[in-house]
């Protein structure tokens, strides 16, 4: 399972106040308890907080600066992806491409050429996807584009999209269904990741919420979710659904044993 | 009709242990072996690489054998009562590259050997000898922790492959590799989930995994084997997709096995129609050994000097990329 902590967002209030004022302590605070947490990247989205470069590259050298973790860049503008992708010490995780063809014809050249992987969004001029042959038909181009292009199939996330449970529940369903399909694209398949909090946005019990629909997703094939990976039962969670599935051998310890190896 | 590639890449490569030290690392050995440090399954070499070869141990005790069948008796009933000629035999005349000293003399229902015997037989063989060593306790968990100490603290330095740790009698060894620099045989018996715990026990103790080689306990063929060899490959491919508490070399103690078992040493008279003993008990062993390298051992523990020549064979062609 890659888990990819979702704490370094400007989307919350301290991390916009860290950007202003530059408060390089805030970025580590989160950067190394993510870290702790055994996050395999650290993403960093500077959102509305500002629209200058400079401020998303501050934040990534500050994270940085805390711990040695792969950064995922999440920004879908193209100059910041390309700047940050030449700061970053570890080959980088680009969040994200769409379905759009300019998009895949831009960022995916700049993960070839900075040995990037790179989350591509099922969603394109149309918007997002209402069902699920409208999740695979997008994922199904983005997955065509990435080989046209000579992306390595293992350096490629499908984001199916999650809606929010309480404005759209029956796409749940959806989704879990598309992820399925998702792994029928090749042998081995590309890894299939979601924005996990969206599914419990503006819920209560949403960190039980996220804990069931991540069990759910990795039944479905689900290997990687950007979320708060500091929550331990839901990492625990994740991490005991792979031994249910037999994907990891189970040892009295496994939990620990699973969490040490990533440290 | 052309055969569809099915060519597989793993993440993750098998740590690579060195036994044995040379002068400029502290020991007094004249060579080295390294096992392990695959990305591929058993000699499967279009798929990744196989560095190392697998390699065999010779074994030998502290003390004579009194249940060892004739056709061992015959090689080495005038030498083991001295295990420096036993080992020097090994070495000279069948070529072993790595001796196995099984310290049986300290079975406290057998000679139960002091720890000072026990150290001084460790020490003779050093001398004799430039190869690694594995040094392997009585089995007996309370006389092993009584005696490794010194075993362990007469061999520092010469970075020995020490057996065994269990998932109930593990913390004693684990410190005196951790003190005097040796690597250690974590063993288990038949069961995937418990190998994996006794490395995690070590680790949580501080001991670093890459010194660690696995041994699940292998049986004779014919005698569980082919569970053996089931946990071993879904191990072996454990290690490879990335599990580092399964990411180890391992090991195959089939000497021990092999040459209890009737197939092995019951003479033809008894069992007309099994072909003769001298050529099966050897056979035995070879086959024992050649289906535990298929399932990914990197290092054999055999008596038989016929047998340790054939499967060396087995290895050389195995290894022909």
């Amino acid at each position: 399972m890659i888990f990819i902590g979702e704490r370094i967002n400007a989307g919350f209030k301290d991390i916009v106040r860290a950007i202003k004022e530059r408060d390089e302590s805030i970025i580590k605070k989160w950067a190394l308890k993510q870290a702790e947490s055994g996050a395999d990247y650290l993403d960093v989205n500077i959102g509305a907080a500002s629209n200058k470069v400079d401020d998303f590259l501050w934040m990534v050298e500050a994270t940085q600066n805390a711990v040695d973790n792969p950064i995922s860049i999440d920004s879908y503008k193209i100059n910041f992806v390309e700047e940050a992708l030449k700061i970053c010490k570890k080959p980088a995780l680009i969040n994200s491409t769409t379905a759009h063809d300019e998009k895949l014809n831009s960022v995916i050249p700049l993960a070839l050429k900075y040995n990037a992987s790179v989350i591509g969004v099922c969603m394109d001029e149309k918007g997002s996807p209402q069902d699920v042959n409208q999740r695979v038909e997008l994922a199904a181009k983005i997955f065509t584009s990435a080989v046209e292009q000579n992306l390595p199939p293992q350096r490629l996330f499908l984001d199916p999209v999650i809606m929010p449970l309480k404005f759209m529940q029956e796409q749940g369903g959806n989704i879990l269904e598309a992820i399925q399909q998702f792994k029928l694209l090749s042998d081995p398949p590309p890894h299939i990741v979601v924005g996990l909090s969206n599914i419990s946005s503006q819920t209560q019990e949403s960190k039980l919420i996220n804990r069931i629909f991540l069990t759910m997703a990795v039944c479905a094939g689900l290997d990687a979710a950007i979320c708060d990976v500091a929550d331990e039962e839901l990492v625990n969670s994740a991490i005991t659904a792979e031994i249910i599935l037999n994907k990891q051998i189970y040892s009295d310890s496994y939990i620990k044993a699973y969490r040490s190896a990533r440290l | 009709m052309s055969f569809p590639d099915i060519k597989k890449e793993w993440p993750n490569r098998i740590n690579a242990v060195t036994m044995g030290a040379t002068q400029e690392k502290g020991g007094t050995r004249t060579s080295l072996v390294t096992v392990g440090g695959e990305t591929a399954l058993p000699f499967l070499h279009s798929d990744g690489e196989i560095p190392h070869p697998p390699v065999i141990a010779m074994e030998i005790w502290d003390i004579a054998p009194t249940d060892w069948p004739p056709l061992l008796a015959e090689h080495f009933s005038d030498v083991w009562d001295d295990p420096g000629r036993w080992a020097r035999k090994c070495v000279d005349e069948f070529g072993a590259e790595l001796i196995c000293l099984r310290l049986q003399g300290c079975d406290p229902d057998g000679a139960n050997h002091t720890s000072d015997k026990a150290a001084a037989a460790v020490k003779t063989v050093l001398k004799a000898v430039g190869t690694p060593l594995i040094i392997w306790g009585c089995g007996n968990d309370d006389k092993d922790n009584e005696v490794l100490p010194a075993c362990s603290q007469a061999a520092a330095g010469e970075q020995c492959l020490f057996g065994s740790i269990t998932e109930k009698n593990y913390k004693t060894l684990v410190a005196l590799c951790e003190a005097d620099g040796h690597t250690l045989i974590a063993e288990s018996p038949v069961d995937i989930n418990i190998a994996k715990q006794v490395n995690i026990l070590a680790a949580d103790l501080g001991f670093d995994p890459a010194n660690i080689v696995i041994y699940p306990s292998s049986g004779a063929l014919g005698y569980g084997l082919e569970y053996v060899y089931s946990i071993m490959e879904r191990g072996r491919m454990a290690g490879l997709g990335g599990d580092k508490m399964w990411a180890m070399p391992i090991l195959c103690d089939i000497g021990k096995e092999v040459w209890k078992v009737k197939e092995a040493i019951a003479d033809e008279e008894l069992v007309p129609g099994w072909g003769p003993m001298r050529k099966r008990g050897p056979l035995w062993e070879v086959a024992t050994a050649c289906v535990y390298l298929q399932a990914g051992t990197d290092i054999l523990i055999m008596r038989h000097p016929e047998a340790v020549k054939e499967v060396k064979k087995a290895i050389k062609e195995f290894m022909k990329k």
